[in-house]
């Protein structure tokens, strides 16, 4: 049964739109990430412009982000006060990272500079998660200790000054690196066109030690209010919100983050971490194939946007 | 510099008007005789939520000949509206393959079916076709190369491979054997529309050739429009563009809200 998209303009099938949208949702719920980073592409796979997938997408991930809120404000692991501070650069880092997207794309090479920052970020940050996650599981293998906190062995950045509080992540530490946390995920997810939920997650985890399940938490929050922003600001200044899109994509989302939110608080925090870990890496080295391996077609056709 | 093309294109298209007008008019006497008559079977493509590509059929007449010749070849092109399109060509950096070089297509038919009953080549000489624009390769492809407006050879590399991969996204049709006689000189195309094609006004050209020599033209709009409920959302988004942001984050929120509750396990 295909259904004709009114701003996409082209038809395509529910079921296929509703199963893309379970199985990412199902992962945006297990993980605490958006989702973004893997339904943008599929969209744009199916043939819907980028603009439009960019723009669609993030209905979607309001509506997965706000369900997996309530189900872990319900449970009290979100941590609203770090969600503040945290937006308070983010919304910042947007800003900035809109301007620099309009200078990239004036200068032809934003393509190459999405797929340069997909596979150096991803590659990177996919690679620690995953050797992190398997030193651990190696030794609960071998039966040795885990390692526990020390308090006093904070890195030098948490030890800046204007400390703060945070009690339900259970920190203490400087508001600088938090807000310029913040920053650099807004600013990366709007040159990406990315949430920024596993870039987040990870950076909270590994750089601010919050807990994972708290990070997922305040992580899921955080994209929740940009998102939320993010459907505004793309209707008033591109139109390039497709609500039918939207609207198939959230149903199967929720459903599919409910039962992925499940699964994630049942699984072992390691053994999550390296799911992630190793799903981020995949997504790098995709973007990195298609860099590399020669194209079928040499030759490309975009739509001139100046001259429109 | 964007201001100065603006300027340029409108005045050669209007060049391009001129310069056929000459030739209709140098054989008014053809005209007068041949009389072609042309049918849609629907003047209007609508788009409702459940449309995923339509057909439509075009009927013609070609004008009676009194020599009782053998009927006319035919040569059906229907254009979409027109849009701008840049064509990239990739190559290899630091073992990357990335863009490096590009021409702009301005004023390019953004749909174009070209519907015949034999190959355009053998109707006619290179010359007339590419005059009449009658044959996939012939039609107008305007390129902007450096600070020039023209379009090039059939052969550029860069043509070739705006056309081939137009094909290959469904929107440039090439028919050569789509057009069929069902009485000496009633002739019959179906025009595909597939599910992507862009929303506007089509020019449906028929052109008849006889003995390597236009014997007659005629145009007709194909209107592609959306109706109903794709028209109402889609006229939402453009007339009060806050409005429908923040009803569809409303309504983001209403889903995700109401899939919480469903799925409450307490």
């Amino acid at each position: 049964m295909t259904i004709y998209l009114p701003i996409a303009e082209l038809p395509v099938n529910i079921f296929t739109l509703l199963a893309l949208g379970i199985a990412v949702g199902f992962i945006s719920g297990m993980f605490g990430v958006g989702g973004g980073f893997l339904m943008t592409p599929l969209l744009i796979f199916l043939g819907v412009a980028p603009a439009v997938a960019v723009a669609s997408v993030s209905t979607h991930m309001a509506a997965s982000s706000f369900s997996g809120t309530l189900n872990y404000l319900r449970r009290k692991l979100v941590d609203v006060q770090l969600g503040f501070v945290l937006l308070a650069g983010g919304l910042t880092g947007t800003l900035t990272g809109v301007l620099t997207f309009m200078l990239l794309r004036r200068f032809g090479q934003l393509d190459l500079f999405i797929a340069i920052s997909y596979i150096v970020l991803l590659g990177t940050i996919g690679t620690l998660m995953v050797i992190e996650s398997l030193r651990v599981l190696m030794r609960n293998w071998r039966g040795e200790p885990a390692r526990v906190r020390r308090p006093g062995a904070h890195p030098w950045f948490l030890r800046m000054p204007f400390k703060m509080r945070f009690r339900q992540s259970r920190i203490y530490v400087s508001i600088i690196p938090v807000v310029v946390i913040g920053f650099s995920i807004g600013f990366l997810g709007a040159v990406m066109g990315i949430g920024g939920g596993f870039l987040l997650v990870p950076a909270l985890i590994y750089l601010l030690r919050v807990p994972t399940l708290t990070s997922v938490a305040t992580s899921l929050m955080l994209t929740l209010v940009t998102m939320a922003a993010a459907i505004v600001m793309h209707a008033v200044l591109n139109q390039t919100v497709d609500a039918v899109l939207g609207l198939v994509l959230m149903v199967g989302g929720t459903i599919g983050a409910q039962f992925g939110a499940r699964a994630g608080q049942a699984m072992k925090a390691e053994n999550l971490r390296l799911l992630l870990g190793l799903l981020v890496l995949g997504v790098g080295l995709r973007v990195a194939i298609d860099q590399i391996r020669q194209p079928t077609d040499l030759y490309a056709v975009t739509l001139d946007e100046a001259n429109r | 510099m964007r201001r100065a093309a603006a300027l340029v294109l409108p005045g050669l298209m209007a060049c391009g008007i001129l310069a056929s007008a000459p030739a209709d008019a140098q054989q008014p006497s053809v005209l007068k005789r041949q009389n072609l008559v042309l049918s849609l079977s629907k003047p209007r493509v609508t788009i409702t939520s459940s449309f995923s590509g339509d057909s439509i059929v075009l009927f013609g007449v070609a004008p009676d000949d009194a020599d009782g010749a053998a009927p006319p070849d035919v040569v059906v092109t229907v254009r979409g509206p027109n849009a701008s399109f840049v064509t990239w060509r990739k190559a290899r950096r630091f073992g990357l393959w990335t863009n490096v070089e590009s021409r702009s297509f301005l004023a390019a038919p953004s749909y174009l079916a070209v519907l015949s009953n034999r190959p355009p080549a053998d109707m006619a000489d290179a010359d007339t076709l590419r005059q009449e624009q009658a044959g996939f390769t012939n039609n107008r492809l305007l390129q902007r190369v450096g600070p020039d407006y023209a379009d090039v050879v059939p052969g550029d590399p860069f043509r070739q491979a705006f056309l081939r991969v137009k094909q290959a996204q469904g929107l440039y049709f090439e028919r050569t054997a789509a057009v069929e006689f069902i009485a000496p000189h009633v002739f019959r195309t179906v025009i595909p529309i597939p599910g992507i094609a862009p929303i506007g006004t089509y020019d449906v050209q028929v052109k008849l050739f006889q003995n390597g020599e236009r014997l007659a033209s005629g145009m007709l709009p194909l209107e592609v429009a959306k109706i109903d409920f794709e028209q109402s959302v889609a006229s939402a988004a453009q007339d009060h563009p806050l409005l429908y942001g923040l009803a569809t984050m409303f309504g983001a929120l209403a889903v995700g809200f109401v899939a919480n509750l469903m799925f409450r396990r307490d």
